[in-house]
C-alpha cells in the first residue's frame, strides 16, 4: 500500500506527477490517446478533435486540429491513436469510412496528411503498428482491415473478415506479424500481416459483437477481448487452440479493455452502456473488481494508461463531455466495502460460517477439519501472494453442525406431506391439519388450526353443532370468557412477577385452551430452555383440548344432516377466548411491546373485549368473519417471521378468499417463493407443485408454465427434433415408434433408460407384464417402475 | 332460436335459420391472387412446417403469417419474437399486453390487428370495459397514450421527460422493464400496421369485415376505399409518366444503375459538405414525396375509440419549420446501445430482436424479378436507409445519392404512405411500383419496411430512456 500512494514514479530518468484532475472539453469524447512520453493526449469525438497537455495540477489545451471554414465528416471521429515511435504522428478512424492521418510537424495550421478513403462503411478502429514507423491497420463496418502504407498513396494489403463487421484490430506487441481482428458476430481472428489471403486462425469468443481486444503487453500469449455479452476473456494463444483461461463477469456490455502496465493480472475496463464506471479487474478474482473509478456521469468511451510502464496513471475521455485523469491511489476499492462475512444454513440445519480469520483465530475451541467428522469447525487458508495487491483476507470457514438426534427438519417435511391444502370443506382441512400439527408435537400451531376453523367457518355452510354439544358447551363459554378475563390480568401478573407463572398453570387445569395461550406467551417470549419445558406442559393440556375436539367432530358428524337453522352459534362462543388468544399472542411476541408498560396496554383491550362478551348474550351472532381478518393477518406474519413460512403459506392456502386480499400481494408472493424454495430443497415437488397450483398469485401460478419444453433427439439421425416429438425434421422419419405396437406414439411415450426403447405407456406396461426382455429385441433387461 | 345472432342484418339461410359467414375477401391478401399465396405454403416443406407450429400454439393460422410464408426464414424469426413478446415471461401482465396492441394498431386504424387482439384480450382475461376506449382503461395505460401517440407518427419528438412522466407518477408509474416490454410493443404493432396495410391483408374470417353476415366493417374497406377514390387523381398522372418511360425495361434499368453505382464508386468521391446535402436534400424531399392525400382522413369509429386525439397524425421534419436534429445512427445504433438497454431489462427480447433486424436486412435470395445471381446489397440498403432517413436517421458512412438513383418516385411515394401513414395505402400503389417484380419480392420489400420502421422508433425510444437513466 505505501507503494500504492507514491504519486511520482521514475521511469528511465522522466518522471511522471499529477493528480486526479479533469477538464471539460466541448463534446463528448468517443476515444482517446497518449503520445509516448506521457505529456500530452489527444481527444477525438464527433465534434472535438484536440491535443491537451498532461500538467502537474491541470490539462491545458495545446491545440485545435479541427480546422476548416466547413465540418467535414473527416472529422468526425471513431478512434484516434497517437503512433508510440513517431510523436508527431496519429491517425483517426472516421465515421464516413475515411482514415486519416495527421503530421504535427506541417507548418500550416491545417496538420491533416492523409486521406484514404478505401473503406465503404464506418471505420471502427486504427492501430498503428508498434515498431513500425509507416504500418497503419484499420478495420471497418464494412468488413475489410487494410493495411496501410503511410509513404503510399492507397493500402498495401485488405484483409477479409468475410462480411462481418470489424469492431477492434490490435498489432501484437511481440510478435512483429502478427495482429487480432474481432468481429461482430463474436469471432476473433488472428492474421499474420504477411498473408493476406486468409487468417491464421479465427476462434469464437462471445456470443454477439466482440468490442475490444488487448494483447498483454509482457506476455505473448495473452490476449483479452471484451463483448456485449458484459464478459471480458483472457485467451492464451500460445497453444493449438485458444483457450480461455480467465474470465471476468460485468454488469454490461464491454467497450474497452487495456492492459494494465507493470501488472500482469490487472486490466481495466469501462462499459458501452448504463454504467459509467472505468473498473479495474485482477483476472484471478473475477467477482469483484480490484479498483473502480467512478467520476464520469455519462458512459466512458476511452481509457487508456498514461505511460506504457507506470500503472499509477489513467487516462479517461467520456460522453459526459470530460476528460480525466485518475489516479490510482484515489481510486475506490471495492474489495475493501465489500462484507467479507458469509453465512449459509444447510438444508438440515447446519450452518456454515466465513469470516475474516482476525475475527475467529480468538476462538480457542476451533479444531482442524478432520475427515469424516463434520461437528468442528473447517479451515481454509489462502496462501499469500506477493504479487498480488488485493487487501490479504484470509478468511476461516466454519461449518456446524446441529445435532444428529434433533433432526430439526422433519417436522418440515412430515408437515408438508400430510397437510391437506384442498379438496375437502375448510373445517374439515383445518382440523385434519390440525391433528397433523398435534401429532408432529406442536401444539401451537395446531391450535391455531383450530382457531382458524372456529373463526371463519361460515355458519350457513358448515355442519352445524347439534344442540346436546351446545348444552354440553353451555357453561363452558361462561367459564371460558370469565377465566380469560382472569387469565388477562393473570397474565400482566404474570409477566410482573415472572415465576409465579407455571403455578398459575396448574391452578387451572381444566381449561385446556386458555393453558395453550399461556404456553404460546411463553414460549415465543421465554428463553429456550423455558421453552422446552412448557413443551411438556403443553402437550398435556392439548390431549385435553384434544379429547374435547373428538368429542365435538363426533357429534358433527352425527348430526350432519340436521337442517341448516339448528344452532348455529357454538363457534362464536369460542370465538371470545380466541380473539384475545391472538390478539395477545402476536402483540406479546411484537417486538414493540418489548417492556412492561407496553404489554399492559396491549392487554386492556382484551379485558375489555372479554367484559363486553359477558355482557351480552353470549350467543352473539355477529362477528363476521372478517372481524378476525386482522388478527389472522399478524398471526401469518408471526409465523413468516419465526421462520414458519410453512404454515403462513399453509394458512393463506387454505384460507384462500377469506384472507387474501387482507395481505398484500408482494408478501404473500414472498412467502410463497420461500416456501416453495424450501419445499423443491427438500425434494418434496409433488407438495410444491401443489402449493403453486393452489396459490392465488399470479407470479406464482404462471411459475408451472415456465420451463415445460422437453427436448428429444431424433432416434434415427442423433439430431435435436425442433418442430414436433413425433417427425424428424432432417431425416424425415417418424422417430417416436412404440416398441410393441410399431405406431408412431403422440401422446405420451415411456422409454427405457438403459436401451433407450419405448412407446405406448400401456402397451410398455403390459409387455413389461408378462416379459422382461425389451419389446424392440435388443436384449436389454428392461424394468418398469 | 338463436338470440346469439340477434343484432346484425339479416342475410339468413332460409332452411334452418342459421346463418353461415362467408368470407369476404379472396385470400389472405387483398393485393397479391390467393393462390400464389396457397401455393407457396404447399411448396415448402419448411414453411408448411412452420405454419403447423403456429397452428398449433396459437390455434389460428393468421392471414399475416399466411402472407410472410413467401419468406419462411423470416416468418420463423417474426413468430418466435411475437410469441415470446406476447406469452411468455415478462414484465406485463397477458391482458395488458394484448391492450398495449390495440392501442398501437389503433393508432393507425388497423382494424384487423385490432380485432385480433380484441379477441386475444378477452380471452386472457382482459376487462371488456377497456375496450370502449383508453378511458374505461387504468390510469397507467392511459398515460401510455401519449408515447405511443408520438412514437407512432413523430418520434423524434420523444425526450426524456415523456419518459420521465411515466417512470414518476407515484401508484400509476411504470417500471423501467415494463416500460420496455410496452415499448417493444407499440413499436412492433405500429410496424405491424405497416405491414398489414402495405400487403392488403384481408380481415380473418372470424372478426369483423372478415365475412358477410354483417355489412362489411367500415374501419378496413371504407378507409381503402375513401383513400382509392381521393389518391387516384395523383396516382393517375404519375403512372401516366411511368408508362410512357418506361414499361418493360424497368427492372434492367434498376440493375444497371447498380452496377454504374458499384463501379463509379471509387472514381468520383463527393465531398464531405456534398454528402451532408445530399441527406438533407433527401430527407426534405422525403417530406414533400405526397402520401395519398393531404387532410385528414376521419377513422372509423369502431376503432378510433381505443385512442385519443385522432387529428395527430405523421408531420413532416420541414414543412412545419419545425427543425429537427438530425439522429447520427454512430451515436446510438442499435447493435451496441439498444441492444444492450432492451437486453439488460427485458432479457432475451434484446436477441431475439437482434436476430430479426438480421434476419430482414440480409435476407436475399439473390434474384430480382427474373434475373438470378445478383447482389441486391445495394438496393435493400438504400431502401433500408431510405426509410431511417425519413426519420431523420442519419448514416455517416452513407451516400444518399444513391437512394435517388434506386428508388424511383412511385416506389419512394407507398415507401412513404406505408411508413408513415399505413391506412392510406391502395392497392394502386402497391401495383404501381416495381411493376416487373413478383409478389414474394414485395412483400421481402415490405418486410423490409416494417423491420426499418420498428428500428427507427425503437432507437428513438431507447435513445430517449437511455437519457432518462443517465
Amino acid at each position: 500500500m505505501e507503494k500504492m500512494s507514491r504519486v511520482t514514479t521514475a521511469l528511465g530518468g522522466s518522471a511522471i506527477s499529477g493528480r486526479t484532475m479533469f477538464c471539460h472539453l466541448d463534446a463528448p469524447a468517443n476515444a482517446i490517446s497518449v503520445c509516448r512520453d506521457a505529456t500530452q493526449v489527444v481527444v477525438a469525438g464527433r465534434n472535438i478533435f484536440k491535443i491537451y497537455g498532461l500538467e502537474e495540477e491541470q490539462f491545458v489545451e495545446k491545440l485545435n486540429l479541427r480546422v476548416g471554414r466547413k465540418p467535414s465528416l473527416n472529422f468526425s471521429c471513431a478512434d484516434v491513436m497517437w503512433h508510440q515511435m513517431e510523436e508527431n504522428l496519429l491517425a483517426t478512424a472516421a465515421t464516413n469510412g475515411a482514415v486519416v492521418t495527421w503530421n504535427l510537424g506541417k507548418p500550416s495550421r491545417n496538420k491533416q496528411d492523409q486521406l484514404f478513403t478505401e473503406h465503404k462503411r464506418t471505420v471502427n478502429k486504427v492501430c498503428f503498428h508498434p515498431t513500425e514507423v509507416y504500418m497503419l491497420l484499420s478495420g471497418s463496418q464494412d468488413g475489410y482491415m487494410k493495411c496501410f502504407d503511410l509513404r503510399k498513396k492507397e493500402s498495401v494489403s485488405t484483409f477479409s473478415g468475410q462480411s462481418e463487421s470489424v469492431r477492434d484490430v490490435q498489432f501484437s506487441m511481440k510478435d512483429y506479424f502478427t495482429f487480432a481482428a474481432s468481429f461482430e458476430n463474436g469471432n476473433v481472428q488472428l492474421w499474420d500481416i504477411r498473408r493476406p489471403d486468409r487468417y491464421e486462425r479465427m476462434f469464437t469468443a462471445h456470443t454477439g459483437p466482440v468490442f475490444c481486444c488487448d494483447w498483454h503487453p509482457d506476455d505473448r500469449g495473452w490476449l483479452a477481448t471484451g463483448g456485449r455479452d458484459k464478459m471480458v476473456k483472457v485467451w492464451d494463444m500460445t497453444t493449438n487452440r485458444a483457450k480461455e483461461i480467465y474470465c471476468v463477469q460485468t454488469i454490461a456490455s464491454v467497450a474497452r479493455v487495456k492492459w494494465r502496465p507493470e501488472r500482469k493480472w490487472h486490466l481495466a475496463t469501462c462499459s458501452m452502456m448504463v454504467d459509467h464506471n472505468i473498473y479495474v479487474w485482477d483476472v484471478r478474482r473475477p467477482f469483484i473488481p480490484f479498483a473502480t473509478f467512478e467520476e464520469h456521469k455519462d458512459v466512458t468511451t476511452g481509457i487508456v494508461w498514461r505511460h506504457q510502464h507506470d500503472p499509477y496513471f489513467l487516462l479517461s475521455g467520456s460522453k459526459d463531455s470530460t476528460l480525466y485523469q485518475h489516479m490510482f491511489k484515489d481510486a475506490s476499492r471495492p474489495v475493501d466495502r465489500a462484507n467479507p462475512e458469509g453465512l449459509c444454513f444447510g438444508l438440515f440445519g447446519d450452518l456454515a460460517f466465513a469470516a475474516k480469520e482476525s475475527l475467529i483465530s480468538g476462538d480457542s475451541n476451533r479444531k482442524p477439519y478432520l475427515g469424516g467428522d463434520r461437528r468442528y469447525p473447517i479451515f481454509f487458508f489462502k496462501k499469500p501472494d506477493l504479487t498480488e495487491q488485493f487487501a490479504h483476507v484470509s478468511s476461516a470457514l466454519s461449518v456446524f453442525e446441529s445435532s444428529l438426534e434433533s433432526k430439526r427438519m422433519d417436522w418440515f417435511v412430515k408437515t408438508a406431506l400430510l397437510y391437506l391444502l384442498g379438496g375437502k370443506p375448510f373445517a374439515e382441512l383445518c382440523d385434519h391439519n390440525a391433528k397433523v400439527a398435534k401429532e408432529l408435537n406442536r401444539p401451537q400451531v395446531s391450535t391455531t388450526w383450530t382457531m382458524l376453523r372456529l373463526m371463519f367457518s361460515d355458519p350457513a355452510n358448515l355442519s352445524t353443532p347439534g344442540p346436546n354439544n351446545i348444552s354440553k358447551l353451555g357453561n363452558l363459554p361462561l367459564m371460558n370468557s370469565f377465566s380469560m378475563k382472569e387469565m388477562g390480568t393473570e397474565s400482566r401478573l404474570d409477566r410482573s412477577k415472572g415465576e409465579s407463572r407455571q403455578d398459575n398453570i396448574h391452578l387451572e387445569p381444566g381449561n385446556s385452551l386458555i393453558n395453550s395461550n399461556n404456553d404460546e406467551n411463553e414460549e415465543t417470549e421465554g428463553s429456550e430452555g423455558q421453552a422446552e419445558y412448557m413443551f411438556g406442559d403443553a402437550e398435556l393440556d392439548d390431549d385435553d383440548l384434544y379429547s374435547m375436539e373428538h368429542e365435538i367432530q363426533a357429534v358433527e358428524e352425527q348430526e350432519y344432516t340436521l337442517p341448516q337453522e339448528a344452532f348455529p352459534l357454538r363457534h362464536e362462543i369460542m370465538d371470545n377466548p380466541s380473539v384475545p388468544e391472538h390478539l395477545q399472542q402476536d402483540k406479546a411476541d411484537s417486538p414493540h411491546a418489548s417492556g412492561n408498560e407496553a404489554e399492559v396496554m396491549c392487554l386492556t383491550p382484551i379485558e375489555s373485549l372479554s367484559l363486553i362478551a359477558i355482557s351480552q348474550p353470549l350467543f352473539s351472532p355477529h362477528l363476521p368473519s372478517r372481524f378476525f381478518c386482522p388478527v389472522v393477518r399478524e398471526m401469518l406474519s408471526h409465523y413468516a417471521e419465526q421462520g414458519d413460512v410453512q404454515m403462513a403459506v399453509s394458512v393463506l392456502i387454505v384460507l384462500g378468499d377469506r384472507i387474501r386480499k387482507e395481505i398484500d400481494d408482494l408478501t404473500q408472493e414472498h412467502w410463497y417463493m420461500s416456501y416453495i424454495d424450501l419445499l423443491q430443497r427438500f425434494e418434496l415437488w409433488n407438495v410444491s407443485n401443489e402449493v403453486i397450483k393452489l396459490s392465488t398469485c399470479s407470479a406464482i401460478t404462471c411459475l408451472n408454465q415456465t420451463s415445460t419444453t422437453l427436448h428429444v433427439n431424433c432416434s434415427n439421425c442423433k439430431r435435436p427434433m425442433s418442430n414436433r416429438g413425433w417427425i424428424c425434421d432432417r431425416c424425415h422419419q417418424c422417430a417416436s415408434v412404440c416398441a410393441v405396437c410399431h405406431h408412431v406414439v403422440k401422446g405420451l411415450f415411456v422409454w427405457c433408460q438403459g436401451c433407450s426403447h419405448g412407446g405406448h405407456l400401456e402397451h410398455v406396461m403390459n409387455w413389461l407384464k408378462s416379459n422382461s426382455h425389451c419389446p424392440a429385441g435388443c436384449g436389454h433387461l428392461c424394468e418398469y417402475t | 332460436m338463436h338470440p346469439t345472432f340477434a343484432v346484425p342484418v339479416q342475410t339468413t339461410e332460409r332452411d334452418f335459420g342459421v346463418r353461415i359467414p362467408r368470407p369476404l375477401g379472396n385470400g389472405p391478401s387483398r393485393f397479391i391472387p390467393e393462390k400464389e399465396i396457397l401455393q407457396v405454403s404447399k411448396v415448402d416443406p419448411r414453411t408448411q412446417s412452420i405454419f403447423e407450429d403456429a397452428f398449433a400454439a396459437l390455434g389460428r393460422l393468421d392471414n399475416i403469417s399466411l402472407v410472410m410464408g413467401f419468406h419462411p426464414q423470416y416468418l420463423e424469426s417474426f413468430l418466435r419474437t411475437q410469441h415470446y413478446l406476447l406469452q411468455m415471461d415478462g414484465p406485463l401482465s397477458l391482458h395488458y399486453r394484448h391492450y398495449i396492441g390495440i392501442m398501437a394498431a389503433a393508432r393507425h386504424q388497423c382494424s384487423y390487428l385490432v380485432n385480433l387482439h380484441v379477441n386475444d384480450f378477452l380471452q386472457v382475461g382482459g376487462d371488456s370495459k377497456w375496450l370502449n376506449g383508453l378511458d374505461g382503461a387504468p390510469q397507467k395505460l392511459q398515460a401510455l397514450g401519449e408515447l405511443n401517440k408520438i412514437l407512432a407518427h413523430r418520434p423524434w419528438l420523444l425526450t426524456k421527460a415523456h419518459i420521465e412522466h411515466l417512470l414518476k407518477a407515484e401508484e400509476h408509474s411504470w417500471s423501467l422493464a415494463e416500460l420496455i416490454h410496452a415499448v417493444v410493443l407499440l413499436t412492433h404493432y405500429h410496424s405491424l400496421a405497416s405491414f398489414t396495410f402495405g400487403c392488403g391483408i384481408t380481415p380473418e374470417i372470424h372478426s369483423d369485415g372478415g365475412h358477410t353476415f354483417r355489412p362489411p366493417s367500415l374501419s378496413q374497406y371504407c378507409v381503402c376505399d375513401i383513400a382509392n377514390g381521393n389518391g387516384h387523381g395523383h396516382l393517375e398522372e404519375r403512372r401516366g409518366n411511368h408508362q410512357v418511360s418506361e414499361v418493360s425495361g424497368e427492372v434492367e434499368v434498376l440493375m444497371e444503375r447498380m452496377k454504374q453505382l458499384q463501379e463509379c464508386r471509387d472514381e468520383e468521391e463527393a465531398s464531405q459538405e456534398e454528402m451532408a446535402t445530399r441527406f438533407e436534400r433527401e430527407k426534405t424531399e422525403s417530406m414533400l414525396v405526397a402520401t395519398a392525400e393531404d387532410e385528414e382522413c376521419v377513422p372509423s369509429r369502431d376503432v378510433s375509440r381505443h385512442f385519443e386525439d385522432p387529428s395527430y397524425g405523421y408531420k413532416d421534419f420541414s414543412r412545419r419549420g419545425e427543425h429537427v436534429p438530425t439522429f447520427r445512427v454512430q451515436d446510438y445504433s442499435w447493435e451496441d446501445h439498444g441492444y444492450s438497454l432492451v437486453n439488460r431489462l427485458y432479457p432475451d427480447v434484446g436477441q431475439l430482436l437482434d436476430e430479426k433486424f438480421q434476419m430482414a436486412y440480409n435476407l436475399t435470395y439473390n434474384t430480382m424479378a427474373m434475373h438470378k445471381d445478383v447482389d441486391t446489397t445495394m438496393l435493400r440498403r438504400a431502401i433500408w436507409n431510405y426509410i431511417h432517413c425519413m426519420f431523420g436517421i442519419r448514416y455517416d458512412d452513407y451516400d444518399y445519392g444513391e437512394i435517388n438513383q434506386l428508388l424511383d418516385r412511385s416506389f419512394k411515394v407507398y415507401i412513404k404512405t406505408m411508413v408513415c401513414s399505413p391506412e392510406k395505402t391502395t392497392k394502386r400503389m402497391y401495383e404501381s411500383f416495381w411493376r416487373q417484380f413478383q409478389h414474394s419480392e414485395k412483400v421481402h420489400v415490405n418486410l423490409l419496411l416494417m423491420e426499418a420502421r420498428m428500428q427507427a422508433e425503437l432507437l428513438y425510444a431507447l435513445r430517449a430512456i437511455t437519457r432518462y437513466m443517465t
